[in-house]
């Protein structure tokens, strides 16, 4: 960033104390990973499971790294981000319309067009939505998290029965564009092309997030309001575009999961972004409020923990989540990487 | 006689149910610093976060250039020249030394020249530039808060008690700072409990009761007389020496 200042002149010789860097929580992915190895046994099963833990993770890390930036930045918490969800999932239909030959085309580059183009669109939708959903519902209770439950929650339900009223209230089914179908084989392991797409897709959002939060003023500005929102007001900087700003990014984000997940489920329900919304709160809550590296590792935590055990434990696969993040809780109570505090 | 650069007219606050400021009257000249003393909880910290918006005068004028700011939202308070360390100091500790300063800069990258003299008041930020700010001491943190407040050219500064909770050699190092920012031409109001670090920096004082101000002249007056202090603080200088 250029217009960083540096220190270039007789500080360049004095050596400068290396940065902590907190590598505990990083480690507990691989570690889970190779804890789980000895369980699952096969080899092959076991990176089945962990390419399929990985995809899921990158499935609720979309869907919830905008409302952690929400949630730390604003301190608001949005019981209606569901919804931005539901709609990226059923604004596939929009494209699926009429361009639903280019899903059933066995051609890679029409099949992942479809799915710009999907991706496109739900994000432009979510973002209207979640600007006047953050103007019309959110906006008269700042400050407020009773009201902001209650009412965020009102939103989510007169949003869905909008779903309804446009799509209808049967589940629709949609089907994965024709090359992303099937599942590469390589020996013993089987990976799904789709989850090998959706750990791309994550892996490429996440890289983008974390270059814009620590590369670019817009991101500086970002961190520093999840950490302090008045001081950065004192420093002349208006936050509530900001907030604005971030809220539309997050609902933006939340339309990006839906797709993925609604191509994940192939099946659309206005209540699918609802669904996953536990799911969404234990990541935010086990990464640490504000912080979109906490919300990645807490994703993939989870959704490993959930595969490996719904393999070797079905029974327990319901409460694995409830686990982890009792268990993440209990060593970090602010979560693996806090940034807000409240 | 010139016009102050700040001036409060009969400024009251209400932090919720509470009466904090009961109409609270003062000038601070240009140039200088004046220095705003006081118990706890007579009203300075209240006094300096309703100058700058962050709490809203319930009544009252705030005169800041001529203009009156007592309606303005924080950021545009700021964006007319006043800068703000507050008692926390609120250093942002996710980011670097070097980002807490470029988010300080405003109108973009930092000149140059500005940054040397900047270190040149803190020289031991250098060695921490490219480290997480929440890294730093206690003393460290607030030669950056004060340094992220001169990032650029202010018209006044607006500091709440920087001497708080350091070791003597730093509360030096601090007076030292502000020494240099005076002869830099900069006006200062400092809230300062700290007596001894008081008297050694302030042109002007304000001494506040009660949210209200109950004296107001030279610093060098109220040095020299002990039985206003005593009156006025409850201290001699002697005491704090």
């Amino acid at each position: 960033m250029s217009e960083f200042p540096s220190i270039t002149t007789e500080q360049a010789q004095t050596p400068l104390p290396r940065s902590k860097t907190d590598w505990l929580p990083l480690l507990l992915v691989p570690a889970l990973a190779l804890l789980a190895l000895p369980f699952v046994g096969n080899p092959s099963s076991w990176v089945t499971l962990t390419v399929a833990g990985l995809a899921m993770g990158m499935m609720i890390f979309l869907m919830a790294s905008g409302l952690t930036l929400v949630f730390g930045l604003m301190d608001i918490i949005n019981f209606g981000h569901g919804v931005f969800i539901s709609l990226g999932a059923y604004a596939t239909l929009i494209v699926l319309g009429p361009l639903a030959a280019w899903g059933k085309a066995d051609s890679l580059a029409l099949n992942l067009g479809l799915m710009g183009l999907c991706i496109l669109v739900a994000m432009a939708l979510t973002a209207i939505v979640g600007a006047l959903f953050e103007r019309i519902i959110v906006r008269p209770v700042y400050g407020n998290h009773l009201k902001q439950i209650l009412v965020t929650m009102g939103g989510l339900i007169v949003t869905e029965q909008l779903i309804h009223a446009i799509w209808g209230a049967s589940p629709i089914p949609i089907a994965l564009p024709e090359t992303l179908r099937g599942a590469y084989v390589v020996g013993d392991i089987v990976m799904e092309r789709y989850r090998v797409f959706a750990v791309v897709i994550g892996l490429a959002v996440f890289g983008g997030m974390q270059l814009l939060l620590n590369r670019t003023r817009i991101g500086l500005l970002i961190r520093a309001g999840v950490e302090n929102p008045e001081m950065v007001e004192a420093l002349g900087y208006r936050i509530r575009r900001l907030f604005v700003s971030v809220f539309v990014a997050g609902s933006a984000l939340a339309g990006l999961g839906g797709v993925m997940w609604a191509f994940y489920r192939q099946t659309l329900t206005a209540g699918m972004g609802m669904e996953v919304m536990v799911l969404v709160f234990i990541v935010i809550i086990i990464g640490g409020l504000g912080s979109v590296g906490g919300c990645f590792v807490g994703s993939v935590l989870v959704a490993l923990v959930a595969n490996y055990v719904g393999f070797l434990a079905p029974k327990l696969a319901l409460v694995s989540n409830i686990l982890v993040m009792a268990l993440v809780l209990v060593w970090r109570p602010e979560g693996l990487f806090p940034v807000a505090r409240r | 006689m010139p016009e102050p650069l700040l001036q409060l007219e009969g400024v009251h606050t209400h932090i919720g149910p509470y009466h904090i400021l009961h109409g609270v009257d003062c000038a601070v000249p240009q140039g200088g610093l004046t220095v705003l003393l006081g118990r706890n909880g007579a009203g300075k910290t209240t006094t300096l976060r309703t100058i700058m918006g962050l709490w809203q005068a319930s009544s009252g004028r705030i005169r800041f250039g001529g203009a009156d700011i007592a309606r303005m939202a924080t950021p545009d308070i700021a964006r007319t020249g006043i800068a703000y360390v507050p008692e926390s100091m609120a250093i942002f500790t996710d980011l670097t030394v070097r980002e807490n300063i470029v988010l300080a800069a405003r109108s973009g990258p930092v000149d140059s020249a500005r940054l040397d003299w900047m270190l040149g008041l803190f020289p031991a930020l250098k060695k921490f530039w490219n480290l997480p700010a929440g890294y730093l001491s206690g003393g460290q943190k607030q030669m950056l808060a004060i340094t992220r407040a001169i990032a650029e050219p202010r018209r006044l500064l607006l500091v709440d008690e920087p001497t708080k909770g350091l070791a003597p050699v730093m509360i030096r190092s601090m007076i030292e700072a502000f020494r240099a920012l005076k002869q830099s031409g900069e006006t200062i109001l400092l809230v300062e409990q700290n007596f001894h670090a008081a008297s050694a920096l302030g042109d002007h004082v304000l001494v506040m009761d009660d949210g209200k101000i109950v004296h107001a002249g030279a610093m060098g007056a109220l040095v020299a007389d002990r039985s206003l202090q005593q009156r006025l603080l409850g201290l001699s200088l002697d005491a704090h020496q």
